[in-house]
């Protein structure tokens, strides 16, 4: 087991090192100039080439890189070309809203997914199925901006039930939330549906039932926590995919996050905070894969650590 | 055919094929369908204030913010979608599918090194990828196929890659080699056909992921160029009108989300036929 | 008999609506006010500060030596209580204001005004507006990084600055206004090094009270600010990230007091059938021209015939309708409300049939296909098509380029790049009230370099040497010729037509019944958007 974790967090910082150095390498080859940008529009050619200087920019690109490294390695991730704060700093102030929406939307994307996962298998081949099937089927076929700008039309500009957007209490994270929640449930419902059909054909459950256990009994104890199994290695692959809807969906709300943060920077090439998004990004990707991994480790014994 | 007629028992599948040929056939024949002009900008297509118009007898789903006819506009966009959805989806799946195979019949380092990139490619937040792609290379339509495939590769790599590994174990595979067929024969004789299925439901839910990553990247201004129109940029482009002019959002959010509705749906229902193993699965 | 009772009846009525105006409008200390923007302010340090929401918020913490009357363009002293300028133009003496005080309550003196010039134009600064200050003395030393102190700045005594320049320039005093050249204590600037620009301390109306990144900003109001009574606001929060249309509809709701980033079209076309609505907006005009730079070094458009042929081609009044007519069409670079501005200049008028005449004399008779950059946020590619597609109507070809701003502004400044730029989104917004403004980096020999902003790469030497001139023309009393001499400038430049020049934005913005205060006011001409220091609440 131990040697198993030390093999995956191995990988796993290999990975990063990747992730970083394709991302660091995309920037520098993007067209534009940091430096014209910083000296603004009356600098003489001179105050553009002291300041590319001073970043380090007329670097060849693996010193720039290897600086980088060297920096990230004490903790350090630059300073905005645009805000020129600590990165650090900028990014510490984001994750919290951030994380509240994470937390909030992956939630949502749970219980919505195996609630009608989990109905739909009960009341299987119903119209209810087949009406909860095709609600899961939209979700994951609509673009995260076309369901925010809606869910923004008719929740808050027509019915006024939630503000129109911004940061503060759970009236502003109720939409965006359930914006993520909606449209990221689809793939769960159908997992938690098929897998608990297949439990339930299983005999243990028949012998449940036999022994004269109550259907819902026999439902929440003994199908349930079998067919969430598949489900938990699909939060860790779904974090990745959950982070692109993250930054339409902050970008339409107006929700201070890092997607947020990451989307103003991409415009004004602020390179140190793209990086420092999209690596911290990664982190939570491969944390989440492994945590998610680990976690099917734990309940479900009859992986074989060796093997996998 | 078997296979078609299976597929069209299902209301749903039937639906969704229906649905899916309009739109070719709105792409293939659109000079010939749509009513004017996609880049004609009417001098009468706005107000006098320069309000575009509600849907009327003229434009029959309105106007947008230039004075154009937004039917043309979403006639000529379902070009610009299945374009994107095809040659895009296509080069993911030949990626994938190669890095698949690869990297589950060759394994070794090969292989190893092989899923390692498909790891990495995953840790990669898609979005912020596919923009940082698209702001280096200048987008234009085969630009922004290439930005997406390069980004949807994966997911099929991985499918493939794990599919191999189980058929390559597979008695008959472990037979022909004893009797001495090279790889590439089993490669060939009994990889790829039994793959075949797999791709090809990987292929048609790709189309969908395709079609939503296009419309995302244009309604961040970073897809297809201007003024060819595409259903995500008709949205970026009205996207100040969205609580005045809902319909300029509407038309084209209801074309994209039933596109690619279809092209799950239809993907799920291949799945189901082609592979009964797995059933009402994902 | 006639004439004069009018004019008695005109003036009675002028004192009867002054009067009324006075009745209602006094302005009344205290409240508190909430002021939203969508982009994010990046820093309140006024040596870096350049955007839209952070102008005036710089303007309202810092001061200068220099500022205007409040919604005006008129200069008037700051904290230099008065100022002389030496016969031959070369040096200003500034005397300052005594027992201003910083935010941290120590007294401003004439050292921190040399200090403050000298931390804009150090390199190490970082700043963009360094640039303006070139013609101080000893500019070239502190800016290279041979020297940290201006030998052209000294201090006589404490309240005493003088101010050497290396030639004459009619517009330092608006230089001197500039936020690039507000005071800034040095002990702060220390403290915090680079995050200055996070915990500003000035001499100004408001102060910093808190800052939650990315969200919400609070200033309070500067109990110890040097003119009595002002600011009349206790407290303003600016709340970030709010999309226009949300922040209007916030407003309509009486959530928001000022919607910063002013009306968005959609919004504007309905709120003006509102006449509630109408109540709450106010319309300004700025100091800005949207423009279409021509490369006069890109074939084919190196052709003057070319470039006067696509003056000729496109419609400016079908432009403004698409843009819900916020602004108004143009034929030369500066702005109505610029000194210089000819209002009888004809230009090259909207003319298909002399558009493709002159192609045809050209030599493109045909046609040729080239490319147009254009900034990707809403509504430039909408201007770009527009554009296309008037150029498509004499044959031209334009492929649009819609690229992020940086990438736009990356290929302007490369020679070879890009044949036509659709300025919108970096448009021209005056830095200050002045020709000289518009001409340097955007038309001048100066700006055609690469990484430069002239994008036309438009080079005329015996235009630059008059433009010199005019800067020499120090006289209050040349104001008018030199004036005079600019129009000629820019309208001869337009001979050579290295730009067409479409619009003039106007701006619309909108508060809340409750706020008072001049309409002007709220869309001041140079602390932009709003002027935050003598707004009041009702």
């Amino acid at each position: 087991m131990a040697w198993y974790i030390a093999k995956r967090l191995f990988y796993a910082a290999l990975i990063l090192l990747g992730v970083s150095f394709i991302t660091y390498l995309l920037l520098f080859l993007i067209p534009a100039d940091p430096a014209r940008q910083i000296a603004g529009r009356s600098a003489t050619p001179e105050v553009v080439a002291n300041i590319r200087h001073q970043l380090g920019l007329d670097l060849p690109f693996y010193e720039q890189y290897l600086r980088y490294l060297w920096q990230l390695l004490h903790g350090d991730l630059g300073r905005s070309y645009v805000q020129r704060s600590q990165v650090s700093d900028l990014m510490a102030a984001r994750i919290g809203p951030t994380l509240q929406l994470m937390a909030a939307g992956i939630g949502l994307e749970l219980l919505i997914g195996i609630s009608l996962g989990l109905v739909a298998a009960i009341k299987r081949n119903s119209g209810l199925d087949r009406a909860l099937m095709a609600f899961s089927f939209i979700g994951v076929s609509s673009p995260h901006f076309i369901a925010a700008m809606l869910a923004l039309y008719f929740f808050a500009v027509k019915l006024g039930w939630f503000p129109l957007g911004g940061y503060g209490g759970i009236e502003h994270l109720m939409l965006p939330a359930i914006t993520l929640g909606v449209l990221g449930s689809g793939w769960y419902s159908r997992m938690v549906r098929s897998s608990m059909i297949e439990v339930l054909h299983q005999d243990f459950i028949r012998t449940a039932r036999a022994k004269g256990l109550t259907r819902v009994r026999v439902l929440l104890r003994h199908v349930l926590p079998n067919a969430i199994i598949p489900v938990i290695p699909m939060i860790g692959i779904d974090i990745g995919i959950f982070m692109s809807g993250l930054v339409v969906v902050e970008s339409v709300f107006g929700w201070p996050g890092l997607g947020q943060l990451a989307w103003q920077a991409i415009q004004q090439v602020d390179i140190p905070i793209i990086v420092g998004v999209t690596t911290l990004s990664a982190v939570a990707i491969v944390l989440g894969n492994l945590v998610a991994d680990l976690a099917v480790l734990l309940v479900d014994p009859r992986i074989d650590v060796k093997n996998s | 055919m078997n296979l078609l007629m299976a597929l069209l028992k299902r209301k749903s599948v039937a639906a969704s094929l229906l649905f899916i040929l309009i739109v070719v056939v709105a792409a293939v024949f659109a000079p010939w369908l749509a009513p004017h002009d996609p880049t004609r900008q009417f001098f009468d297509g706005l107000t006098l204030e320069g309000a575009p118009l509600p849907p009327n007898a003229d434009f029959y789903f309105g106007t947008d913010l230039l004075g154009r006819d937004l039917l043309s506009r979403i006639i000529y966009g379902a070009r610009t979608s299945l374009i994107i959805g095809v040659v895009s989806n296509g080069i993911a799946v030949i990626i994938g599918t190669l890095v698949g195979v690869t990297a589950g019949f060759v394994r070794g380092w090969t292989g190893s090194i092989l899923m390692r990139l498909t790891d990495l490619m995953m840790s990669f937040p898609a979005l912020l990828l596919a923009i940082a792609l698209a702001a280096i290379l200048r987008p234009s339509l085969w630009i922004v196929a290439l930005v997406i495939a390069m980004v949807n590769w994966v997911q099929i790599a991985r499918v493939i890659y794990s599919e191999t590994i189980s058929i390559a174990a597979k008695d008959f595979v472990a037979v022909e080699r004893t009797i001495g067929a090279s790889s590439l024969r089993i490669l060939f004789s009994h990889l790829l056909p039994h793959l075949l299925p797999t791709i090809l439901v990987w292929a048609t839910l790709g189309i969908s992921t395709t079609v939503l990553l296009e419309a995302t990247l244009s309604f961040l201004g970073v897809g297809v160029q201007p003024p060819m129109p595409s259903w995500g940029n008709i949205i970026f482009e009205s996207q100040t009108y969205f609580t005045s002019a809902m319909w300029l959002v509407l038309f084209p959010g209801i074309a994209i989300v039933a596109l690619s509705l279809s092209f799950n749906l239809v993907g799920d229902a291949l799945r189901d036929e082609l592979d009964p193993t797995l059933k009402g699965r994902l | 008999m006639h004439k004069v009772l009018k004019g008695f009846a005109l003036t009675a009525m002028a004192v009867a609506i002054s009067g009324a105006v006075q009745a209602q409008e006094t302005p009344k200390p205290g409240g508190e006010v909430i002021v939203t923007y969508q982009n994010d302010v990046a820093t309140l340090d006024p040596a870096i500060g350049y955007d839209w929401q952070n102008w005036s918020m710089i303007k309202s913490l810092f001061d200068g030596l220099m500022d205007y009357e409040p919604g005006t363009t008129n200069l008037v002293p700051d904290l230099a209580e008065r100022y002389e300028i030496s016969d031959d133009g070369m040096t200003y003496t500034f005397h300052l204001r005594e027992g201003v005080t910083f935010h941290n309550d120590r007294e401003m003196t004439a050292a921190d005004v040399k200090y403050s010039l000298e931390r804009t134009i150090n390199p190490q600064t970082q700043s963009p507006g360094a640039g303006f200050f070139s013609s101080i003395v000893g500019f070239d030393a502190v800016s290279s990084g041979d020297a940290t102190t201006l030998s052209g700045v000294t201090t006589p005594d404490d309240y005493t600055v003088e101010i050497t320049l290396s030639a004459p320039d009619a517009t330092f005093l608006h230089l001197m206004a500039l936020n690039f050249a507000s005071v800034v204590p040095k002990e702060a600037v220390e403290e915090w090094g680079r995050d200055f620009g996070k915990h500003p301390v000035g001499t100004g109306a408001f102060k910093l009270d808190d800052w939650a990144l990315g969200q919400r900003l609070t200033f309070v109001k500067n109990e110890d600010y040097y003119r009595d009574g002002i600011p009349y606001i206790d407290q303003i929060d600016f709340e970030i990230g709010q999309e226009p249309n949300v922040a209007l509809l916030r407003l309509q709701r009486g959530e928001v007091d000022i919607a910063g980033d002013g009306i968005p079209p959609a919004q504007f076309l309905q709120s003006q059938q509102d006449p509630e609505f109408q109540k709450l907006m106010v319309i300004g005009d700025q100091l800005h021209t949207g423009y279409m730079t021509l490369s006069v070094t890109i074939p084919p458009l190196d052709n003057l015939k070319v470039r006067q042929a696509i003056n000729m081609a496109i419609n400016k009044e079908r432009i403004v309708r698409v843009i819900n007519g916020r602004a108004a069409p143009t034929n030369q670079p500066l702005p109505p409300a610029m000194p210089g501005y000819d209002s009888d200049y004809e230009g090259l008028s909207y003319d298909v049939e002399q558009a493709r005449a002159l192609l045809e004399e050209a030599g493109y008779g045909d046609g040729f296909e080239t490319e147009l950059y254009v900034m990707n946020t809403d509504p430039q590619p909408r201007i770009a098509q527009a554009i296309q597609q008037d150029l498509s109507q004499i044959g031209i070809q334009a492929e649009i380029k819609s690229l992020a701003q940086a990438n736009v502004i990356a290929a302007g400044g490369e020679q070879s790049q890009a044949p036509m730029i659709w300025s919108g989104g970096m448009a021209w917004i005056a830095d200050f009230p002045d020709p000289s403004n518009f001409w340097g980096p955007i038309l001048g020999c100066e700006g055609a370099v690469p990484g430069g902003w002239n994008w036309a790469w438009y080079c005329n030497e015996e235009l630059d040497a008059r433009a010199e001139e005019a800067n020499a023309m120090v006289e209050p009393d040349q104001r008018e010729e030199r004036a005079r001499i600019w129009g000629e400038i820019f309208t001869t430049a337009m001979d050579d037509a290295p730009w067409v020049p479409i619009f003039n934005e106007k701006r619309f913005t909108v508060h809340s019944a409750r706020m008072g205060g001049d309409d002007a006011l709220y869309v001041d001409p140079v602390h932009v958007p709003v002027n935050y220091d003598y707004i009041w609440v009702k």
